[in-house]
């Protein structure tokens, strides 16, 4: 099936950096060597939920080596922002330095800049904050309930989607009466919890006056305007005197999406004049830097004693920690994909981007998809016991077609899952029964 | 107490580029008097091969060897606009504005050549070794270097193309969901098979075997790098990786990789794949994305072939030795 004219699409090359990955040769930000450069290190807040009474940074700038303390008031213009305002997630929720509260244990509070990582590092626990302690949530549906501690600036501690939706929803076809009319209900309740990225290079970058009114920012940011233009718009630059440079990653795996070190970074070069670098520890990494949500999924399905699914229904709490940051995009991701790769007539999906006062979650590998491609093939295979079909010819009944509608009504084309199927079975020693076996995407017979 | 065997296996699709589109990538082709030809973009390469696959796109569409691409990426001065590399898009996004400005910059050194061999542009190849020649007839020929030489000295012309690829948003209707949000899927299916302690609720892997299906490959190795990399990702997402383990308390958190367990090399089994190929028209040379879903298939297979083993329904990840022992405390009491 593949396309046989092709001389250099298709052919295993040799990864052009292989040999300088090996040998330790190739250039990341970090071997960008700068003269006069300053070290950032973060005070954050030892509560999940609090009110800030007061910010002391006098002792923590009279520390050897300490250049300056930046807080909240060092913002030369907003003090919050969402990375993805430009295309319409509102609002500004998350404080670049934490001001009237700290919303997870983690926030970033005050930025020690020094002329040695140490002495940032050594500085920094000299911040004085005075807090009065909130009552904290933390698990999703607890955070659903009229009494439970308000997270959000907005007052409700979930996502509003437009025309005032409390979920990401997809509505297709009756799945109450379908539900009335299966053979079998199958219900399970789903648990993912937060995972670390743990990419080997950890986040950083290195921002640079270049005398001219502009700055370069040398970042293993995964998308270079996207980090410019948030940071332009923090710093109160025009974007047109930042440059950003990048492009090789010690890995991201949707980690290295988030805005969290350009800003504050570029605001210090901006503020002393001088090269600064602010990296992750791997600490910080494990600690602060963004997770993986944790995802609960309920799913109740409508199924036919010959194992075909007639209706899917779909509650998701996503667990966005304190702040939106990229969450209420993955929750519409995660409900656009539902049902998962197969065809059913009935399907209702509500998705919540749920906030509660652990650290905020963001982008990973698989961002929305992973969790309900988890909890449905798990499911699958309690309908398989339910039903007594078997799991492969379960899955091969339900596996949409070419040209099926999907939930999200566009019309399946592209699909192989049958095939996939098919040829899985083969190499696991699988036999499929013959009618099976000749299933094809491109039609429906047998299935 | 036992060592008890168990098979699961889990199929998925995973859509390329970013959810609802909107997401653009520009790319740059122009030939330099060396014989090379750069492209210059600002993706982001994580490691994966971006660089490497975006050099064979190119050259596959120029028609000259791979060796003489290079790939100018990750500078905002210099490098077009590109919304980034996740959600399974820069193969398939920047790769399409690379065969566009290619294909503009191929047009230009055909015409070149043309003029310099005094023949119809038209009836010009590549043999994808370095020579433009006319169709049926080899001898008549002029190397791409001579071509981008006689371009900038004689002719007076750049020899370079200028390419695009965007998806234009599709909004999700808030009450129903209707929405274009995807420009093709890719799909996955993996078998497991699992030892597990019931002892010490320890899980071994013992085999994962998987199909995939991601459009044309552009490079077979570092495909096979992301289901290799997906399936140990997804080994550890499944057994014991998380920075909450007491969810949703904040407690215990791990700070270093003694605390935060992923598996090691002695735990991965060999991991056995096939790969099927059916292009896509939406993308370069009809290649889907397989960046992100490598994992996907792998998790729920582990934990299918868990619940196989043990005739228990463990639904939570991940699936430690404190999950199982409870899990068959659980089954033990409700038998007695």
């Amino acid at each position: 099936m593949a396309l046989k004219d092709l001389k250099i699409v298709g052919k295993s090359v040799r990864l052009r950096d292989l040999d300088t990955h090996v040998r330790g040769q190739t250039t990341y930000y970090e071997d960008v060597r700068i003269p006069r450069m300053l070290h950032l290190k973060m005070y954050r807040s030892p509560h999940p939920h609090a009110k800030i009474l007061k910010i002391d940074t006098t002792e923590a700038a009279k520390q050897p080596g300490v250049v300056c303390v930046l807080t909240h008031e060092d913002m030369p213009g907003k003090k919050t922002f969402t990375p993805l305002a430009a295309i319409g997630v509102a609002p500004e929720d998350e404080p670049i330095l934490a001001f009237d509260k700290v919303r997870w244990k983690g926030e970033p509070i005050a930025a020690v800049v020094a002329e040695s990582e140490a002495a940032a590092k050594a500085a920094a626990p000299k911040v004085k904050v005075t807090f009065e302690e909130l009552p904290a949530v933390f698990d999703v549906e607890e955070a659903l309930k009229a009494e439970a501690p308000i997270v959000t600036p907005w007052g409700k501690n979930y996502y509003q989607y437009p025309d005032d939706h409390a979920a990401s929803q997809i509505r297709y076809g009756d799945v109450e009466r379908a539900f009335a009319e299966a053979d079998h209900i199958v219900e399970d309740k789903y648990q993912t919890k937060p995972i670390e990225h743990a990419p080997l290079e950890t986040t950083g970058c290195v921002a640079k006056p270049e005398g001219n009114g502009r700055y370069t920012v040398y970042t293993n940011i995964q998308a270079l305007y996207f980090a410019l233009d948030n940071t332009a718009a923090i710093v109160g630059l025009s974007p047109a005197k930042l440059r950003f440079v990048g492009g090789t990653v010690g890995g991201g795996f949707g980690g290295k999406v988030d805005i969290q070190v350009e800003p504050i970074a570029t605001l210090a070069a901006i503020k002393t004049k001088r090269p600064v670098k602010y990296k992750y520890s791997r600490e910080d990494e494990m600690r602060v830097s963004s997770t993986r949500a944790a995802w609960r999924i309920y799913v109740k399905d409508g199924v036919m004693n010959d194992g075909r699914i007639v209706a899917r229904k779909i509650t998701t709490y996503q667990d966005a920690g304190a702040y939106i940051r990229l969450s209420s995009y993955g929750t519409m991701k995660h409900a656009g994909h539902m049902p998962g790769p197969y065809t059913i007539p009935n399907v209702s999906v509500d998705a919540y981007c749920v906030f509660t006062n652990r650290p905020p979650s963001s982008a990973m590998r698989g961002f929305g998809v992973m969790s309900g491609s988890y909890a449905i093939e798990l499911q699958m295979d309690k309908i398989a016991a339910v039903t007594g079909v078997d799991p492969w010819q379960l899955r091969l009944i339900n596996a949409y077609r070419n040209g099926d509608m999907k939930a999200h009504r566009k019309a399946a084309d592209d699909a192989a899952l049958v095939e996939t199927i098919q040829a899985a079975a083969q190499l696991a020693g699988q036999a499929l029964p013959a009618d099976f076996a000749a299933m094809s995407s491109d039609d429906r017979k047998g299935g | 107490m036992a060592k008890l065997r168990g098979t699961g296996m889990a199929a998925v699709n995973y859509p390329t580029g970013m959810h609802l589109g909107g997401d653009p990538t520009q790319a740059l082709v122009h030939a330099t008097t060396t014989g090379n030809f750069v492209v210059t973009l600002s993706s982001v390469d994580l490691g994966q091969g971006l660089k490497t696959v975006l050099a064979q796109i190119a050259a596959e569409a120029l028609g000259v060897p791979f060796e003489t691409v290079l790939v100018d990426t990750g500078d905002t001065d210099t490098g077009p606009h590109c919304t980034g590399t996740f959600a399974s898009r820069t193969t398939h996004r920047a790769g399409n504005a690379v065969v566009m400005a290619a294909r503009e910059a191929r047009k230009v050194l055909l015409e070149v050549a043309a003029e310099e061999l005094e023949v119809n542009a038209d009836d010009l190849v590549t043999d994808g070794e370095g020579s433009i020649h006319l169709a049926g007839a080899p001898e008549m020929k002029i190397s791409v270097t001579d071509a981008a030489l006689a371009a900038h000295f004689v002719q007076g012309k750049t020899v370079s193309g200028r390419g695009v690829y965007l998806k234009p948003m599709s909004p999700m209707d808030p009450e129903t969901g209707e929405c274009d949000p995807d420009s093709t899927h890719a799909h996955a299916c993996t078998v497991v098979e699992v030892e597990v302690d019931t002892e010490t609720g320890a899980v071994a892997v013992l085999s994962i075997k998987s199909a995939y299906e991601i459009g044309q490959q552009v490079n077979p190795a570092l495909v096979r790098g992301q289901i290799v990399g997906g399936a140990w990702m997804g080994m550890g997402h499944a057994l014991s990786e998380t920075t909450a383990p007491y969810y949703p308390a904040i407690d215990h958190a791990p700070r270093d990789f003694l605390g935060y367990v992923m598996p090691g090399a002695a735990e991965m089994p060999e991991v056995e794949c096939v790969v099927l190929e059916h292009p896509t028209e939406t993308g370069p040379f009809g290649a889907k994305g397989i960046g992100e879903m490598v994992a996907n298939s792998p998790i729920p297979a582990v934990v299918n072939a868990i619940n196989n083993a043990l005739g228990v329904r463990i639904t939570e990840i991940p699936v430690t030795p404190e999950v199982i022992l409870r899990a068959l405390d659980e089954k033990a009491a409700s038998a007695a």
